[in-house]
């Protein structure tokens, strides 16, 4: 055949190639014009924030705009010995702005991050300075406090020079920079959000094998009743789904307190004596139970409606051929449910790795999650760099998980009921 | 489930031992349900059964708490009541908006990038929503909508858009497109074609989708809490701030309507799911 093959065209006279081309640009654009609406509307209002957050956990602008001169003539200083007189001149310089501003609180509140010390001797600082004489600045600063002479504060100045930092994800991970620039973990008992990490995935992880646990059994049952009888038992199922959290977790709070039903009947049979009841709430069991119980139906609904679709001649089959029960299930129905065994599993784990209102309820000191953590610093001590630091770990192990689901059931074959 | 005649005894034993396990469980998820009801009538102020109860004394039992609820002056169940209905249902308008037009562009096999612009509107659902929580609240502080209805609306929006887009993309699968052709044939312009052919087919998938959106709306509270004030009190909040202080059972009549509630639309939902599966003929 020869290359120059006559090319079809349509009635107006353009090749048929381009003419389809140009139609199914078209329909792309129209396509993409029905997702716009949303997807602007979510980029602005969602993704964008999630980035805000990102800067602001790295964001450390504040000291580099505090100090600006100070920074500039510390760029010649090798930070071995004590700075020279131009950096002490420049340092003055800054801190009277600051003083005037009524900012330097702000400044030693921020340096006392870096290198505990600094807040009394900024204090100091501030009254002496008003009595200073012109010149040599770094005589007069050093006889203020003779840690104004140790070259290790200047060292610590030095280290808020950049504008971003990422000493918030280090404190995250109870680590932080020391003197010598060396990363190194805190002292060990005032590790406390490698204890919420862990304590976090140990309870999503032991949620989700009881979910799963309970969740099986259950399913199996509604995928191989009749119709009649599994509509009616799918309610037990559906009602806690559509049931507001708040109140699934206050007829928990009610259940597990000391005087509650659940203490009253393990007095009743004789489990427990009456004076000696147990405590099930305000600990990590009262987190466990109520959480298990609220993420369920999670793990109960990709389950059965995979189930759903086994055919029951699978089963009849493997017994056929000389399978006990048990060898046909293990053998044929159990491999054929471990998609729904994923998909489950990792709805369930994605769901209580995050989980914030019932362990703020039920779980006490010892049951709360990561999430809390992550409330407590925006709303008590307001540190929001710190708490975005924190989100956006939690959110970058989320993706991890949420990027296997996509590989193992694929985000289009999530199904709510 | 009967067993067959000829099933052995060791059989039969695990048989019930499993049909055992299923009750323990289906009581485990139904159960803490039931225990509310009774106890948002108990006449005193206690939150657990008294020997009267037990009894099943009339005296025992009583309204006043509903009263409370309705009449109590220090309450603030109805401005929360009206906020909480308010937010749900602009919410579900934005949502089910927003959502069914995307929906309908994503099942287009026209769409370039499905698979990321999918992972994007679905991330809402996915992300925890701690996490949404700060991220929105940076966005309404500084777009100076936070303590304001409109943007706890707007809040409620981003997350119950998912909802929709997943139970409309899954009613879309189902949806045989050349009725939309035959429609276009005859002269009718898309606008109309989607009025009326497309929309009332996708109906069930619509409203339910709007039904999660709802609840979503009407049960959110981590992301209210960062961006509410006094003024946009709603009932989760009032529910958390009474779970945190003090258990009252004012609460428990509150849960009780709530459940009610929660009720009426899982049989909605379940009457249109059902409906929607038999119009794609999945149902045998």
């Amino acid at each position: 055949m020869s290359s120059e093959t006559k090319q079809i065209l349509t009635t107006d006279g353009i090749p048929l190639e381009v003419s389809l081309k140009k139609a199914e640009r078209k329909n792309k654009i129209k396509a993409f014009l029905l997702v716009a609406p949303l997807l602007f509307f979510l980029i602005i209002t969602y993704v964008f924030p999630i980035g805000d957050m990102l800067f602001r956990s790295v964001d450390d602008k504040m000291v580099t705009q505090m100090l600006p001169k100070t920074f500039k003539a510390m760029e010649n200083w090798d930070g071995q010995e004590l700075p020279e007189e131009e950096v002490f001149a420049a340092f003055h310089e800054d801190f009277i702005k600051l003083v005037e501003d009524k900012r330097e609180g702000k400044l030693s509140t921020q340096l006392n991050y870096t290198k505990n010390g600094f807040k009394s001797i900024i204090k100091k600082l501030r009254r002496k300075s008003k009595s200073f004489e012109e010149g040599n600045y770094k005589e007069q600063i050093m006889s203020v406090h003779k840690r104004w002479a140790d070259v290790e504060y200047w060292r610590a100045i030095q280290r808020r020079a950049p504008e971003f930092t990422g000493q918030k994800y280090l404190k995250g991970m109870d680590m932080y920079v020391n003197e010598e620039g060396k990363i190194v973990s805190v002292d060990e008992d005032r590790r406390i959000h490698r204890v919420l990490w862990l304590r976090t995935l140990e309870i999503a992880f032991f949620v989700t094998v009881f979910c799963f646990l309970m969740a099986y059994p259950i399913a199996h049952l509604l995928a191989t009743l009749p119709m009649k009888y599994s509509n009616l038992l799918m309610i037990c199922v559906l009602l806690p789904f559509w049931t507001s959290l708040l109140v699934r977790t206050a007829s928990w709070m009610i259940l597990l307190q000391q005087q509650g039903i659940v203490n009253d009947f393990f007095v009743g049979i004789g489990l427990v004596a009456d004076d000696n009841r147990p405590e099930m709430m305000y600990n990590k069991t009262g987190s466990y139970v109520a959480m298990t119980q609220i993420l369920l139906p999670f793990m109960v609904l990709p389950l059965y409606s995979v189930m759903k679709t086994i055919s029951p001649s699978l089963m009849r089959a493997g017994k056929s051929l000389g399978g006990t029960p048990f060898v046909a299930f293990w053998k044929v129905y159990f491999p054929l449910t471990i998609p729904g065994i994923g998909a489950g599993c990792l709805l369930v784990f994605i769901l209580a790795i995050g989980y914030y209102i019932t362990p703020a309820l039920v779980g006490g000191a010892s049951g709360t999650l990561i999430s809390n953590q992550i409330a407590f610093h925006m709303k008590s001590t307001l540190d929001w760099s710190f708490a975005s630091a924190m989100g956006l770990m939690l959110l970058s192990g989320v993706l991890v998980i949420y990027w296997l689901y996509n590989k193992i059931v694929g985000i289009d074959n999530i199904k709510l009921g | 489930m009967a067993l067959p005649k000829y099933t052995e005894p060791h059989y039969r034993i695990w048989h019930y031992i499993y049909l055992t396990i299923c009750g323990a469980v289906f009581f485990f998820l139904i159960a803490p349900l039931f225990v509310i009801f009774p106890l948002s009538f108990n006449a005193e102020e206690f939150l657990s059964f008294s020997d009267g109860m037990k009894s099943l004394d009339p005296d025992a039992f009583s309204l006043r708490w509903y009263k409370d609820m309705i009449y109590g002056t220090k309450n603030p169940w109805g401005l929360a009541a009206k906020n909480s209905f308010i937010i749900a249902i602009f919410a579900t308008i934005g949502s089910v908006i927003l959502g069914t037009v995307a929906a309908l562009g994503l099942s287009s096999r026209h769409m370039p990038y499905k698979g990321l612009i999918m992972a994007v509107l679905i991330s809402p659902m996915i992300v925890p929503l701690i996490i949404s929580g700060v991220a929105i609240f940076f966005f309404m502080a500084k777009a100076g909508l936070a303590a304001t209805h409109t943007g706890i609306v707007l809040a409620h929006i981003i997350l119950g858009t998912p909802f929709v887009v997943i139970t409309v993309t899954a009613t879309l699968s189902g949806f045989d497109h050349s009725v939309t052709r035959a429609a276009a044939s005859l002269g009718s312009d898309p606008v109309n074609t989607f009025m009326k052919i497309t929309l009332p087919l996708i109906l069930p998938g619509v409203i339910s989708g709007g039904l999660f959106a709802f609840v979503t709306s009407f049960d959110e509270v981590v992301v209210v809490l960062f961006l509410a004030g006094l003024e946009n009190t709603t009932i989760p909040i009032q529910m958390w701030t009474g779970l945190r202080e003090q258990l009252s059972p004012t609460i428990l009549a509150v849960a009780t309507c709530l459940i009610i509630l929660s009720t009426l639309i899982l049989v909605t939902a379940e009457l249109l799911r059902r409906r929607s599966e038999r119009l794609r003929g999945i149902n045998q």
